[in-house]
């Protein structure tokens, strides 16, 4: 049954990449798109449910659901079942890439197959080839809009990510070869078997390797002084892009260093691996304080974002214990709800004021008192304020930081997280509140464009006022499972 | 574990084929000509291809002839001519733009070596393999790893940058062949996924070039700051 499941998960987006390459037509990959990302949304949400009877293998062991992979396959499939109504409207209003947009649902559902494959991948090797694959793909949709910008943007992600990724492999290497003291020459390098042969690895080994692993992974997740690919390559996608890239792809990276952290701890070495993985996570808030409280662009503005979050969200992982790993997941499906909500909101005053800085879009409420109200409540939200899911989570990853004694992390992140709020909120002050200078009808938006924005706000509204004890129960079973409890 | 128990023709041989391709590595960094680019990484290929053979045949690995032949024809002969096919469309046959003269790269990469050696003789002692191929082995993988990087950031032609790419994998090849012969399933794929990385690159690239028809340099490549 779950294998089931899993397939048509897994074949969705593949038939409806093949059927986009085969029809070459627009209306029939939209729908094909469309079709696919609410099958896998209802497949992920079984998926994620019933991965809590214990992990599920396939395919000799090579694929597994389990409970934090499919967590991370939720939360995909969520911001790809988004991503997918509002690209429908979105990539209409391109007027100068009509004729290609089925390559564009083609790469889509293809960006969305490699992600959701890197989650259920229970070999690190192949998690690793997983993670390339999503570079591949998602190049051609960063630098899809062919202009200068794009390409710049686009070349510098394949330039960068390839480059870090290159040091997980390394480290992959070197995990192997630890690991290789203990169970031969030659054996099949699953999460679990590293785990639980990390006891009798050589302690030095392990760090060297698991530095190498979290550089490398971080680059993908974002993770600053390694997040320089990021703030471009989300600003200069198509907005649908960008929501993917944020919510999708930097969590289904943050899994493999979720995965890795396990098995540094297993070895003994978790206390200087989370010192270092925490110290990440604070400079990536320091590096997204900095560039929101002067940024010009709206997009680069989400991404700095973004930089912030997953900050947030390696903050948690790192303090570790139930209210670290549970917070850090909670996070991690707010943050892909909420960012994609933010880049929907960018995307539809990008097109509408024809601009990409700060500094052309004005009077936002008095143009769209709709839609703007949805993207400012989203604002609000992403800075972490009640009663949205997002201000529940960090509370929660700040009392994990508290329990696990990182009193100068905690002190740092909440100042980070003010300075945040108020730079952030000041971006919004000024579009919302400063007259307009060039008064006159703006373009009406479709249906497509706004239905997502409500689609994103109203569960982050529910999770911020009510927290289901099942999903509670869910997180503690994850944590437990992360430090060795069961296989 | 292949690397306790070396029999020291074996050890002397894959000593020999690490050093090599580290100095090959050094010939990209002291040269300033694309084609001498291009040369030293496919020999450093060809060479990483006959220590695959080699560590098959002393260590009874039968798929490592496969991932011999597989380096030699992809990295050796196919992605150097696809490169060179390049260089000739480009028309640029030397970096311009030079942040670090190769002279002064070359003392750099040599400090690159020297931190390696010691992370790699740290680390061979406490797995009390210090007297072993393994140390050269982790030295001449991270080595070449921070060649790698040195190459992205001193240069900035496009072509440069791709090839600086595939040095910091073969890198970690020439280490994995030495230190884990057991996993080279994931190497196979890694070779392909190379391929399909320069594909993309050049896929990018000539974008780039319809958007410019201009430089290949990605030091114009300043839109996006801030």
């Amino acid at each position: 049954m779950v294998g089931l499941v899993l397939l048509v998960m897994l074949a969705a987006p593949a038939v409806a990449a093949l059927g986009c390459l085969l029809f070459r037509r627009r209306g029939a990959a939209e729908t094909l798109n469309l079709v696919a990302s609410v099958i896998v949304f209802c497949a992920a949400v079984v998926l994620a449910v019933t991965s809590a009877q214990g992990p599920y293998l396939f395919w000799d062991g090579y694929i597994v659901v389990d409970m934090p992979g499919a967590w991370v396959t939720l939360c995909t499939a969520i911001v790809y079942f988004l991503a997918s109504v509002y690209s429908v409207g979105y990539m209409r209003l391109l007027e100068d890439a009509a004729d290609k947009l089925w390559s564009f649902y083609a790469l889509f559902a293809g960006f969305a197959l490699t992600v959701l494959l890197s989650t259920v991948m229970n070999n690190a090797g192949l998690y690793w080839i997983a993670i390339e694959l999503t570079t591949l793909v998602s190049t051609f949709l960063v630098g899809f809009e062919r202009a200068a910008e794009s390409v710049e943007a686009a070349w510098k992600y394949i330039i960068i990510v390839s480059a870090g990724i290159s040091l997980a492999l390394l480290g992959t290497v070197l995990f192997y070869w630890s690991g290789s003291f203990v169970l031969g020459p030659v054996y099949d390098m699953t999460w679990s078997a590293l785990q639980h042969s990390a006891s009798k690895m050589n302690a030095a080994l392990v760090s060297l390797a698991f530095l190498l692993v979290l550089i490398g992974y971080g680059t993908k997740v974002g993770l600053a002084p390694m997040h320089t690919w990021l703030p471009d390559a989300h600003s200069e996608s198509p907005a649908p892009v960008s929501a993917m890239l944020s919510g999708a792809l930097l969590n289904g990276a943050m899994l493999g260093i979720v995965r890795y952290l396990a098995v540094a701890d297993s070895a003994g070495v978790g206390p200087f691996a989370r010192i270092v993985l925490v110290t990440l996570g604070v400079f990536s808030l320091l590096v997204g304080a900095l560039f929101i409280v002067r940024q010009d662009g709206i997009k680069r503005l989400m991404a700095y974002s973004s930089v912030e979050h997953m900050g947030v969200i390696a903050l948690g992982v790192g303090f570790g214990g139930i209210f670290g790993i549970a917070g850090a997941l909670y996070h991690m499906l707010n943050h892909s709800l909420n960012k994609s909500l933010m880049f929907f909101g960018a995307g539809n005053v990008m097109r509408s004021f024809g601009t990409k800085e700060i500094i052309g879009i004005r009077d936002v409420w008095g143009c769209y008192p709709v839609q703007g109200s949805l993207w400012l409540a989203g604002a609000a939200a992403i800075t972490g304020a009640p009663p949205f899911g997002l201000f529940l989570s960090e509370l929660i990853i700040l009392r994990g930081g508290i329990e696990g004694h990182y009193t100068w992390a905690v002190a740092a992140m909440l100042v980070l997280l003010i300075v945040i709020f108020v730079g952030f909120l000041n971006h919004f002050r000024e579009m919302y509140l400063l007259p307009s200078a060039s008064a006159g009808p703006r373009p009406a938006l479709s249906n497509w464009c706004i239905a997502p924005m409500w689609f994103a706000l109203a569960p982050l509204l529910l999770f911020g006022l009510w927290w289901p004890s099942g999903m509670w129960e869910h997180f503690s079973a994850i944590a437990h499972a992360l430090a060795g409890g069961s296989p | 574990m292949l690397v306790a128990h070396l029999d020291p023709l074996a050890a002397s041989i894959f000593s020999l084929m690490a050093i090599a391709s580290l100095l090959l590595a050094f010939v990209m960094l002291g040269s300033r000509w694309l084609n001498n680019y291009l040369y030293a990484f496919a020999a450093e290929s060809w060479v990483i291809a006959i220590l695959s053979a080699t560590v098959g045949f002393y260590g009874g690995y039968p798929e490592l002839y496969l991932i011999a032949i597989l380096t030699a024809l992809f990295r050796g002969l196919f992605l150097p001519y696809l490169l060179w096919r390049i260089v000739k469309r480009l028309n640029v046959t030397r970096e311009i733009h030079e942040i670090l003269q190769p002279s002064s790269a070359l003392v750099v990469g040599a400090f690159c070596v020297i931190f390696s050696l010691t992370v790699g003789y740290r680390v061979g002692q406490s797995l009390g393999l210090s007297a072993t191929v393994a140390v050269l082995a982790l030295t001449v993988m991270l080595s070449m790893k921070l060649i790698g990087f040195l190459m992205l950031t001193v240069r900035h032609e496009a072509l440069s940058q791709i090839l600086g790419l595939l040095v910091l994998e073969n890198g970690v090849f020439l280490g994995a062949q030495i230190l884990v012969p057991g996993m080279p399933v994931l190497i196979e794929i890694v070779i392909l996924f190379d391929l399909l990385i320069v594909v993309a690159c050049f896929g990018v690239l000539i974008q780039y070039l319809l958007a410019h028809a201009g430089t290949t340099s990605s030091l114009e490549l300043k839109r996006l700051v801030g």
